[in-house]
């Protein structure tokens, strides 16, 4: 299989309806697990400016922007309107608790 | 000066109460009052039971003159008095405790019982009336425990008593004499939508019931009718009608009937002895609706002042006060010989409308789904106007009638400034307009605050805001202050309201409760829910971390790229050269960028990294500083200037009262950032003036201010009051911020929630009102058990300690190769 896959960490590690930080040389990703139970990693940067997400209030499948407030889609990375832009999705596979991210977005940016 | 007059008052409900309101407005020192109270409560508005009984409102809500209220207005008000004798010839009345009271003139508001059928059975524990606050609190405990209900009576407060009893989750039915409910404010057709929508929402409703006994051994278990049919029940309301309290005129000498007898001017047989209100009798009627008894005190304060005016028995109009349901009556709606009758009807929309009328006048209308135009058809009936040039269009409201467009505020539009649009509280579409116009009013609670139109029972809320769109056109936009947030269509104060009323106690649970429309929530409504648990629950509700903004979550300012600023608390803007030595040092050794003076006189640390948060937090605490709480939602700093300890000006110990306050006061959270400051004297160094709550020291005391700003708005702030000693204006201020903890909507400071609620009121609740700044002070004291602990201590131990360390490091450097 291709991809940049790493493990990351354990779903317990991340509160509920909340997030954690997993840092890389390529830039920081928020993985976030909602209140439902789902996980999802998003690029830690707001598109409007750069305000890290992973320190927003999570509600249902959403996070808003700790810095004005912009409201992102967890599972999509869209901006919810009026607000426009997107923040790069990372591929995560759970394997039992285990997350597994793809960071091959990521990286090849970087290179 | 000739000496006052004595008045003295038998019964302290509404009626007396409105009588004595506007006695005091056109003669203020005509009477010494003293009033004789049954009760052992104020006056409270009893039309609002309803509302209480459902869980809508609270008791205090309802209060309409606390006893603050007395005091200032120089009423001698005794509580637990009734009286048993009154001697016209030694002009006295005396107490049931021997208190004699001479009068020269005296007024009777007894009221009146409700009615009990005299049915086997109706002693039993269990049966109650539907009267006072002591009922309600019954059928509220009764409630708790679910089970069965039967309501005796399907009138107008049956009615209101059932639905109550309903949406405190008990199975409820009605059992009503008549064929049809409401039979004497509705027609039969009106009555029987009213029957289907009231079994739409699970009550049972017989009617042509005709209860015979009521069963039960030591405790009711049910009711018996005469058909044999028993309904089980733990609790039986009998709501069958009132009969006026006239024993004690009667034993007087005074002229009775079913009620006290009096004349157009209210007064009885004696012409010093007046009487008001469900006691008395006037023209064959006895009356239980609020408007003509305001009516009858008006008449009664024209007359002890001076000027004559006369009782008119005009028509009277009713609301059923159930949420949700909308029907009016008004006038006399019986057919008859010589009458005709309009009749509208839209079985989709659930309208009906039904005009009586004879020759060319409104005798009557009932109205049932759409109510918009009673107060215009009302009005028409009260003048007896003549319609026969409108009569074809007659029905189609005012909208019609003009010739004009419908629109939703025509009906409004086409008021005269007379008619009345608060029945409750006697409130004109004149005197709302001109109070939106000269007060500058742009909301709702503007309009409440102002003219009390609409604040009682608000079943003309809508009348008021169609008039707000009237006055201000596109300057109203109802919307921008109302629902919380998009996840619901509830205010805040609604949210606020319905937490206590429903015992609510965690996020999900007032999410699922008030239906949020979301699943869960939004970085808006789930920081307000929060607080308000946290406010409303101390001790008991457990923070949900989740809900809190970042700042509030790891007691740091985010700022634009990511770091953190912290601040550390200096007792009243005090500092030491061992705090200042460990600060320098704290900012060498992690590298901070920027160090800053704050406004409210405290050091900030600009720049650090989330990672290095628990480190500098440790060394800060190991010099004895604790989190300043810049972060929060909460008691930020107290300004002060150096008071009598140095200033050849200073008249008091500022510094020492702003440090006693923030060691008293820091660690409470607020519903916005409080602001707080002390200035030795007049000269003002501090700033108070312009903080949330400031102090003004001066020789003779403290002035106490609140409600500045100067961010956003810049604002003076309002003198509070002026208190002699320092203790008492730590209680004072503590007493307001309790206050505003517990009515300020999330994110309203402190100016904006007095603008909303009345300085006044708030002047009441926290200075006139000993006992009650007094409880407000203990709830403060209370709740601060469970928040004087140091955030960054707790988490320098250890607490979210996944708050500050990445979940992984993950590098690419070989796997680029």
């Amino acid at each position: 299989m291709s991809g940049l896959w790493r493990e990351v960490g354990t779903i317990g590690e991340i509160p509920a309806a909340g997030s954690r930080v997993v840092r890389t040389d390529a830039g920081d990703v928020a993985i976030f697990r909602t209140a439902q139970g789902a996980v999802h990693a998003i690029e830690d940067r707001c598109p409007h400016k750069a305000g890290p997400l992973s320190q927003g209030i999570v509600h249902g499948g959403r996070v808003t922007c700790p810095l004005h407030n912009w409201v992102i889609d967890l599972a999509t990375g869209g901006v919810i309107g009026p607000d426009e832009g997107c923040v790069r999705t990372l591929p995560l596979r759970l394997d039992g608790e285990r997350i597994l991210l793809d960071f091959s977005v990521l990286v090849r940016r970087a290179a | 000066m000739p000496a006052k007059q004595k008045l003295v008052v038998i019964g302290n409900g509404m009626a007396p109460g409105r009588a004595l309101e506007k006695l005091f407005e056109a003669a203020p020192d005509a009477f010494d009052v003293t009033i004789f109270n049954a009760e052992t409560r104020t006056n409270y508005d009893r039309i609002l039971l309803s509302p209480v009984l459902s869980g809508e409102k609270s008791f205090e809500d309802i209060v309409i003159h606390g006893d603050g209220w007395y005091e200032r207005n120089g009423v001698t008000l005794l509580k637990g008095h009734k009286v048993v004798a009154i001697d016209r010839a030694a002009k006295t009345v005396t107490s049931e405790r021997g208190i004699v009271a001479p009068y020269d003139k005296l007024l009777i508001a007894t009221g009146s019982s409700p009615v009990i059928i005299p049915v086997p059975g109706h002693k039993l524990p269990g049966v109650l009336t539907y009267r006072d606050m002591d009922d309600v609190s019954a059928m509220m405990v009764a409630a708790q425990s679910g089970g069965a209900a039967v309501v005796i009576g399907g009138g107008l407060l049956g009615l209101e008593a059932a639905a109550g009893l309903k949406e405190r989750g008990m199975n409820v039915t009605v059992l009503h004499l008549m064929p049809t409910l409401m039979e004497r404010q509705l027609d039969p057709t009106a009555g029987h939508m009213l029957k289907r929508e009231l079994e739409s929402r699970g009550i049972t409703v017989i009617t042509e019931a005709n209860t015979e006994e009521i069963i039960g051994e030591a405790y009711v278990e049910g009711v018996r009718l005469k058909d044999g049919r028993v309904i089980p029940a733990k609790l039986v309301v009998m709501a069958v009608g009132i009969r006026p309290n006239a024993a004690l005129a009667r034993e007087a000498g005074l002229e009775v009937g079913r009620g006290i007898l009096v004349d157009p001017s209210m007064r009885t047989s004696d012409p010093d002895i007046y009487a008001v209100g469900e006691c008395v009798e006037f023209n064959g009627s006895v009356y239980g609706l609020v408007a003509p008894l305001y009516e009858m005190a008006g008449v009664i304060a024209m007359g002890l002042s001076g000027r004559e005016a006369a009782f008119v028995d005009s028509a009277l109009a009713t609301k059923l006060k159930v949420t949700g349901i909308n029907l009016f009556s008004a006038g006399d709606f019986a057919e008859g010989e010589g009458r005709d009758e309009v009749v509208l009807r839209d079985a989709r929309a659930g309208v009906y409308k039904r005009l009586v009328l004879q020759g060319n006048r409104m005798l009557g209308a009932v109205l049932y789904g759409d109510t918009g135009d009673g107060p215009w058809f009302f009005q028409m009936i009260r003048e007896g106007t003549d319609v026969s040039d409108i009569r074809e269009n007659l029905i189609f409201g005012p909208a019609f009638v003009g010739g004009g467009k419908a629109d939703s505020g025509a009906a409004v539009s086409a008021l005269p400034d007379t008619a009345e649009i608060c029945g409750c509280n006697g409130v004109c579409k004149g005197k709302i307009v001109g109070a939106i116009q000269d007060g500058g009013l742009t909301s709702l609670d503007d309009v409440r605050a102002h003219t009390k139109a609409s604040a009682s029972c608000g079943s003309c809320t809508g009348l008021v805001e169609q008039l707000l769109t009237l006055t201000l056109g596109d300057g109203y936009n109802p919307a921008a202050v109302k629902p919380l947030c998009t996840c619901t269509d509830l205010s805040h104060a609604d949210v606020r309201r319905l937490i206590v009323a429903k015992a609510l106690k965690t996020v999900p649970d007032v999410m699922q409760a008030l239906e949020w429309k979301s699943s869960g929530g939004c970085a808006k409504c789930k920081p307000a829910l929060n607080y308000y648990l946290l406010s409303n629950w101390p001790g008991e509700y457990v923070d949900d971390y989740q809900s809190r903004f970042i700042n509030e979550r790891v007691h740091a300012n985010i700022q634009k790229d990511g770091t953190y600023s912290v601040v550390p608390r200096m007792w009243g803007g005090m500092t030491s050269a061992r705090e200042l030595r460990a600060i320098a040092d704290v900012v060498d050794k992690y590298d901070i960028p920027a160090v800053k003076c704050t406004g409210g006189q405290r050091i900030d640390m600009l720049g650090v990294k989330k990672e290095d948060l628990p480190g500098v937090w440790s060394d800060l605490n190991a010099a004895g500083m604790v989190s300043g709480h810049a972060y929060g939602k909460a008691l930020r700093t107290v300004k002060t200037c150096v008071g009598t300890d140095w200033c050849r000006f200073g008249t008091q110990d500022s510094t020492g009262l702003g440090i006693r306050i923030e060691k008293f006061m820091w660690g409470s959270w607020t519903p916005a950032k409080v602001k707080m400051a002390v200035s030795g004297c007049p000269r003002n160094c501090a700033e108070a003036t312009c903080k949330d709550v400031g102090v003004i020291c001066v020789d003779s005391g403290y002035e106490i201010h609140f409600a500045g700003a100067a961010g956003l708005d810049i604002k003076g702030t309002e003198v509070l009051c002026h208190v002699p000693t320092e203790d008492l204006a730590l209680e004072t201020i503590v007493a307001l911020t309790q206050l505003y903890r517990e009515q300020g909507h999330y994110l309203e400071r402190i100016y904006k929630w007095a603008k909303r609620v009345g300085i006044e009121s708030i002047r009441e609740a926290v200075v006139v009102d000993d006992e009650n700044r007094a409880a407000l002070y203990e709830r403060f004291v209370y709740s601060q058990q469970f928040s004087q602990t140091d955030p960054w201590a707790e988490r320098v131990d250890g607490k979210d300690a996944h708050e500050f360390a990445p979940m992984r490091h993950v590098s690419f450097r070989e796997a680029a190769e």
